[in-house]
C-alpha cells in the first residue's frame, strides 16, 4: 500500500472518528423507521432486554460517564476504533487465506 | 432497521441465519480471491465510516428518524463483496453495543448486507448501464441505487414478518408502514452515499471500485456474479 492509499486511510479514519465523536451526540434521539413501526403496530413489547444490555458501551453510552452528550460521542469513538481493528483483521486474515491456497496450488 | 431479539420467532431467525452465513461465506471467498494489500486498511475503513454516519440519525417525520444503511455506499467503495462483509462486520460490533438482536443478527446482515447491499449495488450496476457509465454520473447513481436498497431492505423484514412475526400486526399495516417511512429515509441515503462517493470520486478516483470500468474493462468474477 503506498504512501498516498496509506494517507487517505488515516484521513478517513479521522473523519469517521470525528463523526462518531463530535456529531452523533446531536442526532436525532426519535426512534428509528423500524422501531416506529414496531411500536406503532405494537411489535415493539415483544422486545425483551438485550442479551448484552449490559455491556460497556450498551446503548451507545459508556458506562460510568454521565454527562448524555460525550458519554455518546466516546461511545462512538470507541466503535469506529473497534470496527476499523475488527474490519481490517477479518479482511488481513481473507488476504493471509488467500496467499496460503495460492502457495499450496503452485506445483512443488 | 436494526431488528431486536424477540419480533421475529425462532425458526424464521434460525433460517435467516443460515441463508446470511451462506451469503456471507461466499462473500468472504469472493473477498479473498479479489483482494490485494491496499483493500485491506480500505475495507477496514469503510466500516468504520459505515459505523460512524449509522450513528447520525437525522428526523424523517414527526418523531421518527433515519439513519444511512451503507450497503451501496460501502459496495461503490470496495465492491460488493468486501461491502457485504463490512456491513456484516460494523452489524457484529453494534450488537456490543445493545443495537440489533443476537439471534436477529442473521436477519439484520441478511436485510442490510444482502438484500440491501448486493440487491442494492445490482441496482447501481443497471441503473450505471441506463446513464452510459460515464463518470460524472457515478455519484447520483450511487445514491439513487443507495436510496432504492432501504426500501429493498424494509421490503426484507416485511417477509420475515409475514413468515415468523409475533405481535400480531397485520403484515398489510406493517408493509405499508415500513415501505412509506423507508422511502423517506432513503431519500437520505442517497444524499449521504452520493455525497461520500462523489467526495472519494474527487480525492482518490481509483479507490472507487464502481467507477473503475472506466478504466479497464472490468471482468472480474465480482462483478459478473451480481448480474451485470
Amino acid at each position: 500500500m503506498g504512501a498516498n492509499a496509506r494517507r487517505f486511510v488515516i484521513a478517513g479514519l479521522f473523519v469517521a472518528a470525528g463523526l462518531a465523536l463530535l456529531a452523533s451526540p446531536f442526532a436525532s434521539r426519535d426512534p428509528d423507521g423500524l422501531e416506529r413501526v414496531a411500536r406503532d403496530e405494537g411489535i415493539l413489547d415483544e422486545a425483551g432486554a438485550h442479551g448484552l444490555a449490559g455491556s460497556p458501551v450498551a446503548g451507545y453510552a459508556v458506562r460510568g460517564v454521565e454527562e448524555e452528550r460525550l458519554s455518546t460521542g466516546l461511545s462512538g469513538l470507541v466503535g469506529v476504533l473497534l470496527t476499523f481493528g475488527v474490519g481490517t483483521a477479518a479482511f488481513a486474515l481473507l488476504r493471509t487465506a488467500r496467499r496460503r491456497r495460492s502457495r499450496e496450488r503452485r506445483p512443488a | 432497521m436494526h431488528i431486536p431479539d424477540g419480533f421475529i420467532d425462532a425458526g424464521t431467525s434460525l433460517g435467516a441465519g443460515m441463508v446470511a452465513a451462506g451469503g456471507i461465506g461466499v462473500a468472504a471467498r469472493k473477498t479473498a480471491a479479489a483482494l490485494d494489500d491496499r483493500g485491506v486498511p480500505l475495507a477496514g475503513l469503510v466500516a468504520a465510516f459505515v459505523f460512524a454516519v449509522q450513528m447520525l440519525n437525522f428526523p424523517v417525520a414527526a418523531g421518527t428518524s433515519g439513519h444511512l444503511l451503507g450497503g451501496v455506499l460501502a459496495a461503490v467503495l470496495v465492491g460488493p463483496w468486501a461491502g457485504a462483509l463490512c456491513i456484516a462486520v460494523v452489524l457484529g460490533v453494534q450488537a456490543l453495543f445493545a443495537d440489533g438482536g443476537i439471534t436477529a443478527l442473521g436477519l439484520n446482515v441478511l436485510n442490510m448486507a444482502l438484500v440491501g447491499g448486493l440487491g442494492g449495488y445490482a441496482l447501481f450496476l443497471a441503473l450505471r448501464k441506463l446513464t452510459g457509465g460515464r463518470r460524472t454520473a457515478i455519484p447520483v447513481v450511487a445514491g439513487v441505487a443507495a436510496g432504492l436498497s432501504v426500501v429493498l431492505a424494509a421490503g426484507a423484514f416485511t417477509v420475515e414478518y409475514a413468515l415468523g412475526g409475533v405481535g400480531g400486526a397485520s403484515v398489510g399495516a406493517v408493509a405499508a408502514a415500513m415501505t412509506s417511512v423507508h422511502a423517506l429515509i432513503g431519500i437520505g441515503e442517497g444524499l449521504i452515499t452520493a455525497a461520500t462517493v462523489a467526495t472519494v470520486l474527487a480525492v482518490r478516483p481509483d479507490l472507487v471500485h464502481g467507477a473503475r470500468h472506466e478504466a479497464q474493462l472490468d471482468l472480474r468474477p465480482v462483478d459478473v456474479a451480481v448480474g451485470r
